[in-house]
């Protein structure tokens, strides 16, 4: 038999989650105390940050993603028990200029709902795998969310007033006798405490034979696309019973398959240019003006195996969980499973830039085999200028590398060392024989740990971590 | 509701009137804000009534007001509100008032959803007619220009439809910001407003000067033809036509020519498909000249485009082309000019190129003529009739008529005839169904002989199909032939061979027999129908199947109407009777709600029935069915549906 959802390549899930959680954990969201933030200079020679922590409990609170809007405004986090939590940031003011990165709480909504597929016998997991902002157009704010098969266009709108006054009905509510009614009132809009609704404006559903890994909002305002393992959608905001299937991989024989699609994003201006990238460690680009069914690619970047690195992961760590443009449309990064690059869009046959993340694992691939952490999706994410790049690893560490000056860093997101306002200093991990004080051992990683999404604000230096089910907001110091 | 606007109009306000005229006005208020949507989507379809009852004076000081900061509520009522205020000059007070209709519009223009927007600047558009030049240039135009300098750009987008309904009565020097307006929108930073401001171009060209059509919307016209975005681009071609419909043949030329050759060489084949589809348009805007100097060039090129997508829509258009061609020389030049094309297509490698241009090739014929549709066409239709793909297949059949009427159809039925066949047969269950559907068509063309020497069979094979909604159309085509050749033939080709099926060790066959019945017997009129059908209806009653003997019951239902009372008194009755004692719940009920019908016709017939002929409970004695009831014994739903019968007696 073979069973379409079966793709389990690159896509072992770790948690495997049997139950199914309630929205349980509003109250683990409670807002955090006022001052917790630190303003911290993030330069890669101090290397000090300091957190913000939105401390999370159970399972169905392990964060699934994280995402600014296109102002760093609000910052959206999307959870394994299917909901959506936006924060929203501090307005400034002179007196209070440590409170700058401070994010509080906004809305919080359930964005899916557990359902089970009747035909194919299989429950759908509520957990977010993406979300994406939509340029703003009016005074809402507009997000995309999706689970494994079905994409969610949420509307977030504020509301201050709210009508008064009844003709059937006195201000307590009691009903007045139709005979005493001798004039006609007109309701009254009166102020209110700000409310924050989230409502679903449309659902796309029934498009997905297999997971969806990506969403990405096209640069023309009206288009978006979905990518599962073996096909690429491209749909209209506004419709929501169509859309146009534009890469599709799946072979006639599926035991001739070699590869999956694993994410796929946007040319950031370009609005017919794409990418996707594929378990095989290649990135394919596409251009829609060229026809209707982008199956074959315009520009097909991938580096040479290095035949001296051969071994029987090598299929595996190629594997690129994540593709992302740079802002100026000019780069794209890949993250597979040791290392990040980033390609110039006219280079196509090598990276212009390696960036090692955890290369001391190498050793250890066999049993991050044997406990599935090799399948593991790491995310990566630019900074606004596109000078620095930023990914996650285990232990609750993660990486960032100036593109400028190569240097990089390692930090670490823990409740230990992140106290209000604390500094974070750089981690080493101990690479050869002797271990140093202030090191970590390979062997003492906990890879239980492990920092997956990650979300860069798109102008300031303000960065947020999804460490499990913790969320921390980090900034760089000002003074 | 319509009542009670009467008494409240009478008086102009409310107040005096006491509160049997309020009292439904007062609900109707507070439903505007009722947590029910279908309750406040009614009181916002009452708007004009709650507006009359509330005078002109409150309507604008209060009602209004109310109603502008109303915009959170679900689209459907967002939608309804939009509409009612383009209706609503009078009750505000009439045109010298017509402003105050502005603010609820204007917030309704910024909501992010396309469908309540377009609806509020069609109400915008439709109050603006109704403001004096003054009031125009005083409240209309400054919303205008609000709305396109808005933050947002659904705010600007909205700005673009309204440029053209107030620049025919600006003065001069308005009338200038407007054209600065508008040139903004479209070179806007965000591509929505650019889609937005392309799609009115050619509306707005139509209201300005000659002077400024060339001057400014030309420029226009070829920047956003040349946006980096192809969205905005393929909007283009459309304002091209309405352009092109402003200017002189040698001003297209000069000013229009340039951007549409480049369009239909965009790079983008979206671009492409655009011009093709919108190829008619053009040709007309255009005129027959650079029709065919440019276009027919151009439209080669797209029916060998490389995009499949592109070559559909082209394909889609050849009929039409090839109509509007001027009559002079037009045979000469399809001949040479499209039909090497055409012939191209019809072995095209994608199939959606191939069924676009079968649904339109059968139409050349008649443009054409008999001798070439024989030497040219005639081929290719035989080819696309031997075509892999069903689709081809199924349109050329669908389109016979056209060439029936130039040369017949007897040049084609022998190739007509595997293609049915093969059709009728295929294994893709829509395809079957789709042939179906043709059949009385094909066969109001073929001819009644043919039809039963070739095609009747196919017919009967059907009734006996695996899928379901095949049996189904099978019988309902069944019913259509029978219109088509009459009773006659009906009592001796069809009826023989349903009613055989009636002793089909498969259930699922004789209920076709049922269904065929059901359809059939209102053609076949009275005589058929109770000497033929009803014997065997009756003998099926006492079928193995519950699912037959509901159906019996279903049957005896519907055709009852067609049988004479004896018939029914005599032998339907019986029958039901026997039914509605079945052991199987279902039956029970079918055959009760048959019982009622048909003595509900016995009774509209006179016919006297008697109290004692009533059917019985359900559960009573069974060899004596003809037993008086009491209310008493009845039970479940098929106690009460007799019941129910019974009540008006």
């Amino acid at each position: 038999m073979n069973y379409p959802d079966e793709i389990t390549y690159g896509n072992k899930d770790h948690f495997r989650l049997a139950s199914f959680s309630l929205p349980s954990s509003l109250l683990h969201w409670s807002k955090p105390p006022p001052s917790r933030t630190w303003t911290v200079v993030m330069t890669y020679q101090q290397d000090y940050l300091s957190p913000c922590l939105y401390p999370l409990s159970a399972l169905s609170d392990i964060i699934s993603t994280v995402e600014f809007n296109h102002t760093g405004e609000l910052l959206a986090t999307g959870d394994k028990g299917g909901r959506v939590v936006i924060f929203q940031r501090e307005q400034e003011s002179k007196n209070q200029v440590h409170r700058r990165g401070e994010y509080n709480v906004y809305s919080t909504f359930q964005s899916h709902e557990p359902e089970f597929d009747y035909l194919k016998s299989l429950e759908i997991e509520e957990k977010i795998n993406k979300i994406r902002w939509l340029p703003q157009q009016n005074a809402a704010y507009f997000l995309l969310s999706t689970n494994d098969k079905t994409v969610k266009l949420w509307k977030v709108s504020e509301r201050d007033k709210r009508p008064e006054g009844y003709n059937l009905k006195d201000e307590e509510g009691r009903l007045r006798d139709p005979a005493t009614i001798t004039t006609l009132r007109v309701p009254v809009l009166r102020p209110m405490d700000l409310m924050v609704e989230a409502t679903p404006r449309r659902v796309f559903a029934n498009a997905h034979t297999y997971h969806i890994n990506s969403i990405s909002v096209n640069s023309d305002y009206e288009t978006y696309m979905s990518a599962d393992d073996l096909r690429i959608n491209l749909w209209n905001f506004e419709i929501t019973n169509q859309s146009f299937n534009i890469v599709d991989i799946k072979p006639a024989n599926m035991e001739e398959l070699t590869e999956v699609i694993t994410a796929a994003e946007f040319h950031p201006h370009h609005c017919n240019t794409f990418v996707y990238s594929s378990s095989k460690g290649t990135i394919r680009l596409c251009d829609m003006r060229a026809s209707a069914l982008c199956d074959r690619h315009t520009k097909f970047f991938e580096e040479p195996e290095d035949p001296s690195n051969r071994s029987f992961f090598s299929e595996i760590i190629s594997s690129i969980s994540d593709v992302k443009f740079s802002h100026s449309g000019r780069c794209i990064m890949t993250r597979d499973y040791l290392t990040v690059k980033v390609w110039d869009l006219n280079m196509e046959n090598r990276p212009v830039e390696t960036y090692q993340v955890h290369d001391y694992l190498r050793s250890k691939l066999c049993s991050l085999y044997e406990n599935d952490c090799i399948f593991d999706k790491f995310e990566c994410v630019w900074n606004g200028s596109d000078s620095v790049i930023m990914t996650g690893s285990y232990n609750n560490f993660f990486r960032m590398f100036d593109r400028n000056t190569k240097r990089d860093v390692t930090l670490e997101a823990s409740r230990e060392n992140s106290k209000p306002r604390a500094i974070l200093k750089p981690r080493k991990v101990c690479v050869g024989g002797k271990r140093r004080k202030d090191e970590i051992s390979v062997d003492s990683l906990d890879f239980s740990k492990k920092i997956l999404h990650t979300a860069w604000h798109p102008s300031e230096n303000i960065i947020a971590v999804a460490a499990t089910n913790n969320l921390y907001i980090f900034q760089d110091k000002v003074n | 509701m319509a009542g009670v606007a009467g008494p409240a109009t009478g008086s102009g306000a409310a107040g005096g009137d006491g509160d049997d005229s309020l009292y439904p006005i007062a609900v109707l208020i507070d439903e505007l804000r009722n947590e029910d949507v279908q309750l406040r989507l009614n009181s916002i379809k009452k708007l004009s009534t709650i507006a009359l009852a509330l005078g002109v004076e409150r309507t604008r000081t209060e009602l209004l007001p109310f109603l502008t900061d109303t915009i959170y509520d679900e689209d459907e009522v967002l939608l309804a509100l939009a509409e009612q205020l383009g209706n609503f000059t009078g009750l505000v007070g009439g045109p010298d008032f017509a402003h105050c209709l502005l603010p609820p519009l204007e917030s309704l223009a910024t909501v992010e959803e396309t469908v309540v927007r377009d609806k509020a600047v069609e109400s915008l558009r439709q109050i603006s007619q109704e403001h004096t030049p003054v009031a125009l240039e005083a409240h209309f135009v400054p919303l205008v220009k609000r709305l396109a300098s808005g933050d947002w750009f659904t705010s600007r987008t909205s700005a673009c439809g309204l440029f053209s309904v107030c620049y025919p009565r600006a003065s001069i020097a308005v009338k200038g910001e407007i054209r600065q307006y508008f040139r903004s929108l479209c070179s806007d930073d965000t591509p929505m407003v650019r889609r937005a401001a392309a799609s009115k171009l050619g509306e707005f060209a139509k209201v300005l000067e000659l002077d400024s059509v060339k001057s400014e919307i030309v420029p226009l016209f070829t920047n956003l033809a040349s946006d980096e975005q192809d969205s905005v681009r393929l909007l283009a071609v459309e304002a091209c036509v309405s352009i092109a419909q402003l200017l002189s043949q040698d001003d297209i030329e000069a000013l229009v020519m340039p951007t549409l050759r480049q369009a239909a060489e965009d790079k983008s084949w979206r671009v492409r498909y655009m011009v093709a589809d919108k190829f008619s348009e053009l040709q007309k805007a255009v005129g027959p000249k650079i029709t065919l100097n440019d276009l027919i060039p151009a439209f080669q090129n797209l029916l060998k485009d490389c995009e499949a997508e592109v070559r559909a829509a082209a394909a889609h258009k050849v009929k039409e082309l090839c109509e509007n061609l001027p009559m002079e020389g037009r045979e000469t030049m399809i001949m040479n000019q499209i039909l090497p094309y055409i012939k191209e297509l019809v072995s095209d490698t994608n199939q959606h190129v191939k069924s676009a241009l079968a649904s339109v090739i059968m139409g050349l014929s008649t443009i054409l003529g008999k001798e070439n549709t024989i030497e040219h066409l005639l081929p290719l239709f035989l080819a696309q009739l031997k075509d892999e793909c069903p689709e081809v297949r199924l349109n050329i059949i669908s389109n016979l008529d056209c060439v029936n009427e130039v040369i017949g159809i007897r040049q084609l039925s022998q190739s007509l005839l595997p293609a049915i066949v093969e059709l009728a047969e295929d294994a893709k269950w829509r395809v079957r169904l789709a042939i179906i559907e043709y059949m009385p068509l094909l066969a109001g063309q073929l001819g009644v002989e043919f039809f039963d020497e070739k095609l009747n069979s196919l017919c009967m094979a059907w009734l006996v199909d695996h899928v379901y909604a095949i049996r189904e159309a099978a019988t309902n085509n069944l019913m259509k032939l029978v219109q088509k050749f009459g009773t006659e033939w009906a009592q001796n080709t069809i009826v023989p061979k349903v009613l055989v099926m009636a002793n089909d060790p498969n259930y699922l066959h004789r209920m076709t027999t049922l269904f065929c019945i059901n359809a059939l017997s209102e053609a076949c009129g009275q005589e058929i129908t109770t000497k033929q059908m009803l014997p065997i209806v009756l003998k099926m009653a006492g079928d193995q199947v519950a699912n037959v003997r509901f159906n019996v019951a279903k049957s005896l239902q519907k055709i009852g109407p067609i049988l004479d009372t004896d018939a029914l008194q005599e032998e339907v009755k019986p029958v039901l009777q026997k039914l509605g004692q079945d052991e199987d719940m279902d039956v029970k009920y079918f055959a009760q709600e048959a019982i009622s019908a048909v003595a509900q016709r016995l009774r509209k017939l006179d016919f006297p029935v008697k109290d004692s002929e009533e059917p019985s409970a359900p559960g009573a004695d069974k060899n004596h069915f003809l037993r008086p009831r009491g209310p008493g014994e009845d039970t479940g739903k098929e106690g009460a549906a007799v019941r129910d019968s019974q009540a008006p007696r």
